[in-house]
């Protein structure tokens, strides 16, 4: 396995001096290939079956996201945080809230933070299956993927119990949630709960000890934990190559320091070790969400925002009825709230790895810059680089094991 | 690891770099220093590698453009030391017409995409990396967006005016 140890290079084809006798050929790998899966353009120079250079071109959905944000208030800002990972878009949602929250100094009651972070960790599941569902099928192995598949559909009927969406989700409101979570909504949780973590030993039963899987997948684009360090990975990337670091843990939100959790971590950074840190994260999440659970019930009933009436939009029968709503409403719905000036960083734990909101404010309706800090994209930038000296299969798993989403890719 | 106190990291810093770093703010925990262009890889140096402070993790790279300043260009770097569990914010104020600053990817490789990203929205130009180009813009493009008089949408559209809104 070692000659397939990816060796570093710089991020450009080498064209004219590696090849004098024209023997390389030049292979567009997307940008819409089925081996992708998102808008993903690599030109690969390869020998044979091995990729000798490669460069990455990324952009294809770029939707100026952060010049759009510049224009909008905030609460019109949730959408778009939406559809940076589309996987998980609860947690870009939830990060987008607090990182607001932490501007204009919003408490958030216990309780909102449980339901929060169970909402978290459930897209964080979803996330994960699709990644190592999809890992599988890259493989060789289409079952698999079936089996958990199904699972992400109960995640997402949950979604739809609380907001009413299913991918885009918009959940949540700044100072908490639209609505509280309904009794169907806590049932699904608690029964999703119970049947998911004998469906994940079964789908770790098809993989962990497989020959196949772990011939395609032990070694493979193994990275070192100080290089990837270097390029700033983040989340089960960076863990998989033995760094324990996890926002949930470094700078906990959320109330994540009331939970007792484990950070999995691997060893060699290969694909398999990427696996193997997403699976477990997945079991540490269940265990996260039994915990909140346990934690609702000795919070009181029917809190699901804070009391921040200037920030959040009063219930509609209040609206129509009393003046101070009607005006707090009106205020909310036209932007006109008054944040204070100041700059504010906040990170969540993304699926992919440090999901980073840059927020600055001039005290006007709209964020005067926000930037975004994507994992995707950060993570992406050693794809191209890492590949060199890989065979192309292993550059696909490679990829599905990056789990780069496109949205958040390009932003 | 405790987290590393503001002063104690201010006062490393303006031992070793006297008169160049000024402190901007410190809301939310997390401190925001500035710093000069000429200084600044120094400083990412010495923050990286100083052993008390061990700011390993380059977190993000980008700008902010403010046009009513002299000095309008801000490029600003995240930094974060993971075995202290302390970030820290570092800016660096250019000249908005002809932005330069030295690259970081001599500290970090994976500043190179951060970069590039920023050369592409605001037009900084940074000095010594590898590769400069436009990333997720087209390369034909011949603006740089996310500089503020670029306007979002097409100013000549009379439907959309503020005007019809009150505003």
């Amino acid at each position: 396995m070692s000659e397939l140890k990816p060796k570093l290079t710089a991020n450009h084809l080498v064209f004219d001096d590696n090849d004098p006798q024209d023997e390389l050929v030049t292979l567009n790998l997307g940008p819409t290939h089925p081996a992708t899966h998102g808008v993903f353009q690599n030109v690969l120079q390869i020998d044979g079956e091995r990729i000798v250079s490669g460069v990455s071109t990324i952009g294809y959905i770029h939707r100026a996201f952060e010049k759009i944000a510049e224009h909008r208030p905030y609460y019109q800002i949730t959408p778009l945080t939406d559809r940076l990972n589309y996987c998980s878009s609860p947690i870009n949602n939830m990060g987008w809230h607090m990182t607001v929250e932490k501007l204009l100094g919003i408490e958030i009651p216990k309780r909102v933070q449980y339901m929060r972070v169970i909402v978290m960790e459930l897209a964080r599941i979803a996330d994960h299956i699709i990644c190592n569902g999809i890992l599988g099928v890259d493989t060789g192995a289409f079952s698999g993927f079936l089996y958990v598949m199904q699972e992400r559909e109960f995640i997402y009927e949950i979604f739809e119990e609380i907001c009413g969406a299913r991918l885009t989700t918009n959940i949540g409101r700044i100072g908490g949630f639209e609505r509280d979570f309904n009794e169907v909504a806590f049932e699904k949780i608690k029964a999703f709960v119970k049947r998911y973590p004998p469906i994940l030993t079964e789908f770790e039963e098809l993989f962990n000890r497989n020959r196949i899987f772990i011939d395609r997948t032990s070694g493979v684009a193994a990275v070192d934990s100080e290089t990837a360090l270097s390029y700033s990975w983040s989340g089960p990337l960076l863990r998989a190559t033995g760094i324990d670091y996890d926002v949930r843990v470094h700078e906990p939100y959320s109330s994540y320091e009331d939970f007792d959790f484990d950070i999995p971590v691997g060893e060699n950074g290969d694909v398999y070790d990427r696996y193997m840190v997403r699976n477990e994260e997945m079991r540490q999440s269940i265990r996260i969400i039994t915990q909140a659970l346990e934690k609702l019930e000795n919070e009181p009933k029917g809190v699901f925002h804070a009391d921040v009436p200037e920030f959040y939009l009063p219930p509609k029968e209040m609206v129509y009825n009393n003046m101070e709503a009607l005006i707090y409403h009106f205020k909310i719905v036209m932007g006109e709230i008054d944040p204070p000036k100041k700059e504010v960083y906040h990170a969540v734990e993304g699926a992919n790895g440090e999901l980073g909101f840059y927020l600055i404010s001039d005290g006007g309706r709209s964020p005067y810059r926000l930037h975004f800090r994507r994992p995707s994209f950060i993570n992406y930038q050693m794809y191209a680089p890492m590949s060199s000296g890989m065979l192309l299969s292993d550059a696909i798993i490679n990829m599905s094991s990056l789990n780069v989403i496109a949205g958040e890719l390009d932003a | 690891m405790a987290k590393l106190d503001h002063e104690a990291l201010l006062s490393s810093l303006r031992r070793q770099f006297d008169g160049q770093i000024n402190e901007l703010d410190r809301t939310f925990g997390l401190l925001t220093i500035e710093t000069s262009k000429d200084a600044i890889i120094e400083v990412l140096r010495y923050l990286k590698t100083a052993p008390e402070l061990q700011f390993i993790y380059l977190t993000d790279i980008t700008a902010v453009h403010y046009p009513m300043n002299e000095l309008s260009m801000a490029v600003v770097y995240h930094v974060h030391s993971l075995v202290n569990q302390t970030r820290i914010r570092v800016k660096v104020f250019l000249d908005g017409d002809k932005p330069q600053i030295p690259s970081a990817t001599i500290l970090w490789p994976g500043a190179n995409w951060m970069e590039r990203e920023t050369y592409d929205f605001f037009g900084v130009i940074f000095v010594g990396h590898p590769d400069l180009r436009r990333i997720l813009n087209v390369d034909e493009m011949d603006v740089f967006p996310m500089r503020k008089e670029y306007p979002l949408e097409d100013p000549n559209r009379v439907d959309k005016k503020d005007f019809f809104f009150g505003r």
